[in-house]
Formats: C-alpha cells, sequence, structure tokens
C-alpha cells in the first residue's frame, strides 16, 4: 500500500483572521496622552487666619461674572487683551532699591507693579462662570507668564523657557541636567507664578 | 523517462507567503499591548475646553481621573440635565471626592503617592461652582496637584 502523508491543514485564512484582529486593535488603539494646564492648589486653611497685606498696586484684579464677562482692573476687556494687560502689568517694574527690577522692559508706571516678585494676579470667578471662558482666563495669565519667561531666557540662555523645559523633562537629552534645572530656577525665581484664586461668589 | 525530472527553470515561482501571518501576528501583538482601553465609560458629556498653554500628562497610572459635566442623553431621563461629577464609573456628589482620593492613594504603592495627580475632565459647559466645589474638597484631601485637561487649540474658541 501506498504511504500516505496526513493532509496538510490549510493555514491560508490564518492571515485574514490576524488582520481581523489586528484591524480592531488598531482602531481601538489611543496612543496619544491627555494635556493640560497643570496649577497647584493652595494649602487648605482654617478661616480665621490674617491674609498678608499686600499694596494694592502689586495686585492685578480679574474678575469673570456669570455672563463670562472680564473685568480688569475695574474695566471691563476682552479677553483678547488680557495676556497684553497681563504682561504690562508684571513687566512694569516700578521698584526702586531693594524692590528694584533689572530686568524689567515695562513702562516703569508707579501706580502698578514694582517688579515681577511682587506681582500677583488675582482671579475671581462668579459660580455662574461656564468653565470654558475661565479655562481661557488661566490660559491667557499662564501665557502672559510664559512670555516673559520666555523673553528673559532667550536673553540670558539664549534659548526659550518652553525648549529648556521640554530638555529637562526628555530622557533623551544628553546635557548637563543639573545645570539646565538651575537655569530653570533662576527663571522661575526671576518670574514667580503668583496666580491666586479666591473662592467664587455667588 | 528518468524519475528525477528537472522542475521547468522558466516559470517565475510564486512568492512564498507562509511568514505573512507571522509579520501580521507581530503588528497584532504590538498594538495589543500598547492599546489602552479607556478605563472608565463615560456617563457625562465631556467636551474638553481649549488651551495652548498646556504640559503633557504621562505616566497614566499616577493620575486620578475626575470628570464632570451634564449627564449624558441616556442618563437624562434618570438623573437630569444638572452638571454632576462622575468618579470611576459611577456618579457622586461633592463630599465623596474626598474619599475616593482616599481610596485612590490606598491603592498606589506608598513612594508614588507624592507625585499623584488629579486631571480634571470638565465639560467647557459646566459651571465654576461645582469646579471650585471639587477644589476645595481636593485641598481638603491635599491632593494638591491638578491638571485642568483641555484639548490642544486656541483658547478663544472657548469663548465664541
Amino acid at each position: 500500500m501506498a504511504k500516505r502523508s496526513a493532509p496538510e491543514v490549510n493555514a491560508g485564512s490564518m492571515a485574514d483572521i490576524a488582520f481581523l484582529l489586528l484591524i480592531f486593535f488598531l482602531v481601538t488603539t489611543t496612543i496619544e496622552t491627555d494635556s493640560g494646564i497643570s496649577r497647584k492648589l493652595p494649602q487648605w486653611q482654617p478661616e480665621d487666619v490674617e491674609p498678608p497685606i499686600i499694596k494694592q498696586r502689586n495686585i492685578f484684579t480679574v474678575e469673570v461674572n456669570s455672563n463670562n464677562q472680564l473685568l480688569v482692573e475695574e474695566e471691563e476687556m476682552e479677553l483678547s487683551e488680557l495676556r497684553e494687560a497681563a504682561v504690562k502689568f508684571l513687566d512694569n517694574g516700578a521698584g526702586t532699591g531693594d524692590e528694584a527690577c533689572s530686568f524689567c522692559q515695562g513702562a516703569k508706571d508707579p501706580a502698578s507693579s514694582v517688579n515681577p516678585q511682587k506681582a500677583i494676579i488675582s482671579l475671581m470667578n462668579n459660580r455662574g462662570t461656564e468653565y470654558g471662558t475661565y479655562i481661557a482666563v488661566q490660559n491667557e495669565l499662564v501665557a502672559a507668564y510664559n512670555q516673559l519667561r520666555d523673553r528673559e531666557a532667550q536673553r540670558m540662555y539664549g534659548t526659550t523657557f518652553k525648549q529648556m523645559e521640554k530638555n529637562y523633562n526628555d530622557a533623551g537629552f544628553n546635557g548637563d541636567k543639573d545645570a539646565l534645572k538651575e537655569k530653570i530656577d533662576v527663571i522661575q525665581n526671576m518670574i514667580p507664578q503668583k496666580l491666586s484664586e479666591a473662592e467664587p461668589k455667588s | 523517462m528518468s524519475k528525477f525530472k528537472k522542475k521547468k527553470s522558466g516559470d517565475l515561482p510564486a512568492v512564498n507567503t507562509a511568514s505573512l501571518p507571522d509579520i501580521v501576528f507581530m503588528l497584532l501583538f504590538f498594538f495589543m499591548v500598547a492599546t489602552v482601553m479607556r478605563q472608565n465609560t463615560l456617563m457625562v458629556q465631556n467636551k474638553l475646553p481649549f488651551a495652548d498653554q498646556v504640559e503633557k500628562l504621562d505616566k497614566k497610572d499616577l493620575i486620578m481621573y475626575i470628570y464632570a459635566g451634564k449627564p449624558s442623553q441616556r442618563y437624562q431621563a434618570k438623573y437630569g440635565t444638572e452638571a454632576r461629577i462622575q468618579l470611576n464609573d459611577k456618579f457622586a456628589s461633592v463630599e465623596e471626592v474626598q474619599k475616593f482620593i482616599y481610596a485612590e492613594r490606598e491603592s498606589k504603592r506608598e513612594e508614588l503617592i507624592p507625585y499623584l495627580t488629579t486631571a480634571l475632565k470638565v465639560d467647557e459647559e459646566t459651571n465654576m461652582g461645582l469646579v471650585s466645589d471639587i477644589k476645595q474638597e481636593l485641598r481638603k484631601a491635599e491632593a494638591l496637584k491638578i491638571n485642568y485637561t483641555t484639548v490642544v487649540g486656541d483658547a478663544q474658541q472657548n469663548v465664541d
């Protein structure tokens, strides 16, 4: 009798099945990571703590009402002008003596902030304010800080602050990370993000 | 005729596709491993606002998600249209935020706890009242690192 080999299983459709699964996982995959505005909340404090006294000229008040309208330093303003106004306030640098600002390029208006280190942006919103508007305002204020930081980083180290932070967080960056961290700290100390949020009014 | 007949040499041999499944399987395994299935089923509308001064949130295991917004269409009959908080897979009240944070901390390794970040995924039409209530609770729970998750884009679009 002739020797018969076992018939081979036809594996031609295996590729089809694998493709099917592949396409399913391709479609369901989301490799993108979330991104957003990072903030740090202040510590929880008992109600009866006296707030520190801050000179009015060093406070930049931004209020948003329940109709999503902006009131900046007691004047109505459009969102598109907010960034410029915030930069102008932070960069004013009217201080003298101990409070002098060596790098400010602002108008040195005596009614405005003395130094970016002293300047505080106070943001107050209403309980009825829309979250989208709130984020837009936050975004503009952070942008104002970033703009100044970028300018100073460009002047002192020839690169932008954003790039420095990106390099610092990049695991593949082959440079001196400690020196970079120091530079970042210098800039952050020069222009600290002092953004205070009051509890919303109802 | 000889038993060992020589093959005709003129014909083009068919391309061997036997290794095709292997290649496809390799890709398949890559995508299976890289896939992150959605952890939570969204029960609220979640149209995130736009912003361009954003930072990336790496390390997904160090993030606690809090969702807020109006209940989705199919839950509206039961829960109404008032904006609500969603923790894990169910609606929650403001008071439950603290418990949620503590429970999340419990589930993480101790050395990672200082690096935990809370991501607020809030619908852009939500009122700030709810958001600041959440923030107050987070402050009480000492979860101070937060991130307002946004879509990258021009912030002006939020207002228009």
